[in-house]
């Protein structure tokens, strides 16, 4: 029985993907991803939308890692278990929980509107840098927790002070683990709609500043589908979209499996 | 201050910053969505049945039921199936099958939530209309895709609590003569109630917090739901919605939506720290 339901669940899931890569696999042509959606979406390719969701990548990921690896740090090699690190637990835990619309709402009030960054790229990357924090935070105190005991203790004894440690030998062995929980995050800010909506807008049309708005793919099918203004077109995206994450995914899954080889080996 | 005294003190003002920011979007939607709930009052808010943005009645039981059958409906479908595969992932599993299925479980946690409803969209809600009625856009539906999408949630750390038992209650049930199946069913399972538990709790803040995967399945009516079959408006998709183009006391109305939302949210979470962390000491 146990079997069944394991089974189930991955039948379920091969048949998520198979039934928008038969459909979409097709329609992924070069022209596809290289020319702009003409006529709403209803012609031409995704390629402005793909300029997009990596742009707003890059601005999350940029203030996500040095937050995320520096909270890391500092709850691992910096203090003991205690009030602090409670707090900061206790926020990250939380923060993980909270669901994508409210970060959508806060991006709303917070960077479009208080800060005036309006409805923009930086707006929705700097949204979803709070998102990702967490993600962030957690895979790189996994990766700092997993380095033996020894190593810290060579560099103490060869008189390194605690900074000179973590920047000569906590990190650079921890990289590995950090750069998944970074791929994590991407992956995250790839799929996200509710979150970026609501603060990068949803123009299509090619970005010139990290202040305009922007549609990324994700975003581009949800508006393609649900306002079923070509269902070819979605399936194109949506095929895009799943590999995009599926190489994301991958990327993440080998980095993993190399580190934990080399600690073992 | 010398350099690694300053360093210290900067990388502890970086560690907090996941605390500034859950303060920072607790403060800035309080901020616009608590003056409505106080012109409101909070009962009506919560308790009225009209949601007419357009006349001034704000009322959200509405969503308020809807985002709570939908949630339940995905535990029933989500947390048999979740527990199932963790107990199939650390008692079960041929080391090679394992290969294959944790990355397929970490697969299904990185899948867009547009997809998931696309699929629901395309898949499910054709397949309820024509073999069960209504209009297909419905609990059901959603309660099925939702169902699935929080099986990661439930499998992960489900499975971490039961890895984390000692070895020595499964040698001493299999020992004293239980089969394999008596033991996970009698030992391993019960022993391992509080991580469980505290996965079916994130398991459904992740379901109450859906948005976008339900809008394209849900219907959106707003209405009291009476079966299974009928349309919906939950929490989160009232303000998916709406926030599109909404102004003035409308605005302040989906922001007071997302204050009940929140609250709901940090409830759970700490319900779930609780239950998890009483099993730590």
């Amino acid at each position: 029985m146990i079997w069944v339901a394991a089974f189930f669940t991955l039948g379920v899931m091969i048949w998520i993907m198979a039934q928008v890569l038969r459909e979409g696999l097709p329609l992924l042509t070069v022209d596809f991803l290289s020319d702009s959606p003409r006529q709403m979406g209803r012609s031409g390719g995704i390629f402005s939308t793909i300029v997009g969701t990596l742009l707003i990548t890059a601005v999350a990921i940029t203030i996500a890692t040095p937050l995320g690896v520096g909270t890391a740090v500092y709850l691992r090699e910096y203090t003991r278990e205690g009030r602090i690190s409670r707090l900061i637990r206790f926020g990250t835990d939380c923060l993980a929980g909270v669901p994508s619309i409210i970060f959508g709402l806060f991006g709303f009030v917070f960077f479009v509107i208080f800060l005036g960054m309006g409805w923009s790229i930086l707006s929705g990357g700097l949204t979803l840098a709070t998102m990702i924090l967490p993600t962030i935070i957690s895979t790189a105190e996994e990766a700092i927790k997993t380095i033996p005991k020894s190593y810290r203790e060579v560099s103490y004894a060869l008189g390194g002070t605690r900074w000179q440690t973590v920047a000569k030998v906590i990190l650079p062995n921890a990289l590995p683990g950090i750069l998944t929980g970074v791929l994590l995050g991407v992956g995250r800010s790839v799929g996200e709609t509710a979150a970026i909506i609501l603060t990068a807008g949803s123009s299509f049309l090619m970005p010139t500043s990290l202040f305009s708005p922007i549609r990324t793919m994700a975003i581009h099918f949800y508006i393609l589908a649900r306002e079923g203004i070509s269902m070819e077109m979605a399936y194109a995206t949506g095929a895009a979209l799943i590999l995009l994450i599926l190489a994301i995914n991958t990327a993440a899954n080998w980095l993993l499996h190399r580190y934990i080889r080399r600690l073992e080996g | 201050m010398t350099k690694e005294k300053f360093l210290e003190k900067f990388l502890l003002f970086i560690a907090l910053s996941s605390i500034s920011i859950l303060a920072l979007i607790a403060f800035f939607i309080f901020e616009q969505g608590l003056p409505l709930i106080w012109k409101k009052g909070l009962a009506s808010f919560l308790l009225g049945e009209r949601w007419y943005p357009s006349q001034g009645s704000f009322g959200i039981l509405p969503m308020v039921v809807g985002s709570f059958w939908v949630t339940f409906g995905s535990l029933i479908v989500g947390v048999p199936l979740g527990v199932a595969c963790a107990v199939f992932l650390c008692e079960l599993t041929p080391p090679l099958v394992s290969m294959v299925f944790r990355p397929a479980i970490q697969l299904l946690a990185a899948i867009p939530s547009v997809i998931y409803g696309f699929w629901g969209l395309i898949v499910l809600v054709p397949l309820i209309r024509d073999h069960l009625g209504g209009p297909g856009l419905s609990i059901l539906a959603g309660s099925l895709v939702l169902g699935i999408m929080i099986l990661p949630t439930i499998i992960s750390i489900s499975e971490d609590s039961l890895r984390a038992l000692p070895r020595s209650f499964k040698e001493g049930a299999l020992s004293l003569g239980a089969t394999h199946w008596q033991t996970i069913w009698k030992v391993l399972l019960p022993a391992a109630r509080s991580g469980i538990v505290a996965s079916v709790i994130l398991g459904m803040g992740r379901a109450i917090g859906e948005t976008m995967a339900m809008i394209m399945i849900l219907g959106n009516a707003v209405q009291m739901p009476h079966s299974i079959l009928h349309s919906a408006r939950t929490l989160t998709t009232n303000i998916g919605i709406e926030m599109g183009y909404a102004t003035g006391d409308h605005q302040q109305a989906l922001f007071a939506t997302g204050v009940v939302l929140f609250f709901i949210i940090m409830g759970l979470n700490s319900l779930a720290l609780i239950i998890s962390g009483r099993r730590r000491s």
